[in-house]
């Protein structure tokens, strides 16, 4: 049998690429999910500890976002979904499940990024702007949060990537990722090599194209570096 | 409080953990007064300025502005320091903005002008300093003289009462020293309250209308640049004079 008839009895027959074409279409889908859900937690815990700084009134707050980083920080990702599966939120769909475990895993990460990005940012940003008359607040929304941003981008970038294929074991959980439905093929056909090699190939698709879309975000904010 | 002190400091104190640096300070700065702050490094300059706008929250004493004592935590804080205009050694521009945000967020934001009103007087003020054509620019495009004018610029464009200086020549270049100098000379002949902390001896004897020495944290001598340059009392402001002249 040819490498071409073998390839039409793996993925064409029964139509059997549609289950990569689903699988791929839930990938997406967590990772983006994920990857916002993680976003706005990450933001949320680096500017409530950027504020709990030195103010004893919010210590228990600060200890709240510490105690969270610390404890998702320790849990492996694999672990840390069959607990949101098995004992969480047992009833939801899992898809809904992956979203919000790999969301939440995901938050601590950038929590810490975000937070280093804030703190990178240089003090004289927030003496000008309070010196100005800006709360607190605005100088953090419109002076040091869009300069942190610009700075820690490329961190972002990886975490988005080490997103993407972490997502590979959402199998874990019956959930039918591209890395799932690869191996489905894979055990309805007896073919191993081929729907493995396609999924690597599809994964650094993916990959490649998303630090192109990054490179294009970090070329536009860096336009004001006047350089 | 007689109706022409915009700043007073009573027993004003700063401590950083065990550090006194500054230790004690009472002074009332006028409307109109240009005060130039003189001192050794370390004789607690900058701290007592930037604690008028309390950017360094004093560890004692009180502080009064226009006769409301910003040392009071129930006291709007944010809304006093609009009207104390602030320009930094390191200059702070906002460098993801360009000059003309970086003129227009405060004014749009705190002060609701409208954009347009905002952007004329940013532009005008601009022209004043000679930069009118770099309103497009993003800060790091600009040399640090243009730089500094610029922030002169923003904090004025919230038309404060006082303007508070902070070494605002000692970051830059010698050449370009002379322009920041020539828009601080230019706003003290149009009355503006200005403190001025500075190494610019000449500055001082020019400029100001009344030049104080700081030594360890104390206010050592008050007095016109007359009085500080031509006839210093103290023998610290002797010597540091001999070393710095």
């Amino acid at each position: 049998m040819s490498w071409f008839d073998k390839l039409q009895q793996t993925f064409i027959e029964g139509d059997r690429y549609m289950w990569l074409v689903e699988g791929l279409i839930n990938t997406l889908i967590i990772t983006l999910g994920a990857l916002i859900i993680g976003v706005l937690i990450g933001t949320l815990i680096a500017i409530t500890k950027y504020f709990c700084e030195g103010n004893k009134k919010l210590r228990i707050l600060n200890w709240l976002c510490d105690l969270y980083t610390t404890v998702i920080r320790g849990i492996p990702i694999t672990v840390l979904l069959l607990m949101f599966f098995y004992i969480v939120l047992v009833s939801a769909d899992g898809v809904i499940v992956a979203i919000v475990a790999f969301g939440i895993n995901s938050g601590a990460y950038m929590a810490e990024l975000i937070r280093s990005g804030i703190n990178a940012v240089d003090k004289g940003q927030m003496e000008a702007a309070r010196s100005l008359g800006m709360s607190k607040g605005q100088a953090m929304a419109k002076i040091i949060f869009p300069q942190a941003i610009k700075n820690i981008l490329p961190a972002i970038g990886n975490e988005c990537i080490a997103l993407l294929k972490e997502t590979s074991v959402a199998g874990y959980v019956a959930i039918v990722d591209i890395t799932r439905a690869a191996t489905n093929i894979r055990n309805k056909t007896f073919d191993a090599v081929n729907p493995i090699i396609l999924l690597a190939l599809i994964y650094l698709v993916l990959v490649v194209g998303m630090t192109k879309l990054l490179a294009i975000l970090e070329r536009r904010l860096r336009k004001s570096d006047g350089k | 409080m007689e109706n022409n002190v915009v700043i007073r400091t009573k027993n004003l104190q700063k401590s950083f953990d065990d550090l006194d640096v500054l230790k004690g300070i009472d002074i009332d700065i006028c409307k109109g007064d240009v005060v130039c702050v003189i001192g050794a490094s370390g004789s607690g300059k900058s701290t007592f300025l930037r604690c008028l706008n309390l950017l360094e929250q004093p560890t004692g004493g009180s502080i009064f502005f226009n006769g409301a004592e910003l040392t009071n935590s129930k006291v709007d804080l944010d809304l006093h320091r609009q009207k104390m205009g602030m320009v930094f050694q390191q200059f702070n521009l906002f460098p993801h903005l360009t000059i003309l945000k970086n003129l227009t967020l405060a004014p749009m934001m705190l002060k609701k002008v409208p954009k347009e009103e905002a952007e004329a007087k940013a532009l005008a003020l601009l022209a004043r300093v000679g930069l009118a054509d770099r309103a497009e620019s993003y800060p790091n495009q600009l040399s640090g003289g243009q730089k500094q004018r610029v922030a002169i610029v923003r904090a004025l464009c919230m038309e404060p009462e006082v303007m508070l200086f902070d070494e605002p020549t000692s970051a830059l270049d010698p050449e370009m020293v002379g322009e920041v100098l020539d828009v601080m000379k230019e706003l003290a002949r149009d009355g503006m309250t200005m403190v001025v902390v500075t190494h610019e001896m000449g500055f001082a004897r020019e400029v100001a209308n009344r030049v104080i020495f700081l030594d360890d944290g104390l206010l050592a001598e008050d007095g016109t640049p007359e009085e500080i340059f031509g006839a210093p009392k103290t023998e610290r402001l002797k010597t540091f004079l001999s070393k710095v002249l």
